[in-house]
């Protein structure tokens, strides 16, 4: 008896796993496109995009220079005891263009952006400010979440193209100016190896789905988020936790994909 | 006003983006632009290319003058074929030009070194070089190496 109690929870959990997919689903579906009634217009995107993106500039482009001046230092006490410095260039800008700059700038994005948009989303749901588009005929997706969505999914590849830049340069000033890698050899070598499309594109691609799966993420918590105080916090907590976890384990399947070969 | 700022920074933004972008491509993946147009296309065989990869540098006497357009197999002959773009500005190569695939260091990537000769007529677009020599393998300089020693032991 008790085994069939245990089944039958365990059942009951992945139904509601489906529908929460379900929800989700439909919400992305429906909110990805514009129109109808009290819809929103060209102004309400470059809002979200001001404070999703522009507000988010400072700590992407700090901590992109620091990331960029710690693989550096790192890969210069390294390659340094092989006699091979003049790679430093090539490994810094790999390492950045491919994995850290989309993984490191969703995982920012998520608890600057992600968080602040469920938060929103949740307290308007909460103050019934969404049934009250409701009632006057306005559909709250498209009125609320769409900007919201595109905005992300515009921001996330600029905010990591500029990750990317400031880490190589944030880079080249510890090799170049502070240990004294050449120049020529950090620049040349990695114009040699590195090429536009292979890095440069597939990183930003991957950037692109991480926008979608981040904003995703944080509007449908917003949005399906329990209308008290306690269910906004722990909607909030849910988003940052969910989607670096999904921005971490997409990221091994889009590298697999794209650069595995597999 | 409050609007109009907001407006201004959301399109700095985004051209900041474009321009990150594209700093990227010429500055880090090194996409020059004239690379095309102000080029002409010479051809080589190698026996061995050893490592030689696409948009690999073309130099003569130290200074990179082009670079690797395509490498493939000939079929008929099983010789490597390298097809590279020259600048030209150097289209006084001779005919008897010869190519020789070096390692910039001991482990470093390899390149494509040209060294004119003495003939009066030029390389034209599509030209063969005809006189060539396989990248220097360190493999086979110890393989080499070792078998000498044991032969002078027995």
């Amino acid at each position: 008896m008790w085994l069939f109690k245990q089944l039958q929870a365990f059942g009951q959990q992945g139904v509601r796993a489906m529908e929460a997919m379900g929800r989700a689903a439909f919400l992305l579906l429906h909110s990805l496109t514009w129109g109808g009634p009290g819809s929103a217009t060209w102004r309400d995107l470059v809002k979200q995009i001001y404070s999703v993106g522009v507000l988010s500039l400072l700590i992407i482009v700090v901590a992109g220079f620091f990331v960029g001046m710690v693989l550096g230092l790192q890969g210069f006490t390294i390659l340094s005891n092989f006699g091979s410095v003049s790679a430093l260039g090539t490994l810094v800008s790999l390492t950045i263009l491919r994995e850290l700059g989309p993984v490191v700038t969703a995982l920012l994005f998520a608890g600057r952006a992600g968080s602040a948009l469920t938060a929103e989303i949740s307290l308007m749901k909460a103050t019934e400010q969404l049934s009250a588009m409701e009632m006057m005929g306005v559909d709250p997706l498209k009125r609320v979440i769409t900007p919201r969505l595109w905005a992300g999914i515009i921001s996330l590849p600029i905010l990591t193209a500029l990750f990317s830049l400031v880490g190589i340069f944030g880079g080249a000033f510890v090799a170049v100016d502070l240990v004294g890698v050449d120049t020529g050899a950090y620049w040349g070598n990695m114009q040699a190896a590195v090429q536009f499309y292979e890095d440069v594109v597939k990183g930003l691609i991957k950037s692109v789905v991480f926008g979608v799966v981040v904003t995703w993420i944080a509007v449908y918590q917003g949005y399906d988020s329990v209308p008290t105080s306690e269910g906004i916090g722990k909607a909030t907590t849910q988003t940052v936790v969910i989607s670096s976890l999904a921005i971490l384990g997409l990221d091994f399947v889009l590298t697999a994909l794209m650069f595995g070969g597999i | 006003m409050r609007m109009r700022y907001i407006e201004l920074a959301v399109g700095a933004f985004m051209v900041v983006g474009i321009v990150a972008v594209v700093a990227m491509a010429f500055r880090v993946s090194g996409l020059s632009s004239d690379s095309q147009g102000s080029t002409y296309v010479l051809k080589a065989r190698f026996e061995n290319l050893g490592g030689l990869t696409d948009r690999a540098k073309v130099s003569m006497a130290g200074v990179t003058i082009g670079r690797v357009n395509k490498i493939y197999l000939d079929p008929k002959r099983y010789e490597a074929v390298v097809e590279m773009s020259i600048s030209k500005n150097m289209n006084t190569l001779s005919k008897d030009t010869s190519a020789a695939i070096m390692t910039a260091g001991l482990l470093g990537e390899k390149f494509i070194a040209l060294s004119v000769g003495a003939e009066d007529e030029v390389l034209k677009d599509g030209d063969w070089i005809s006189e060539t020599q396989s990248a220097f393998m360190l493999e086979d300089m110890i393989g080499r190496f070792i078998f000498n020693n044991q032969g002078k032991k027995e």
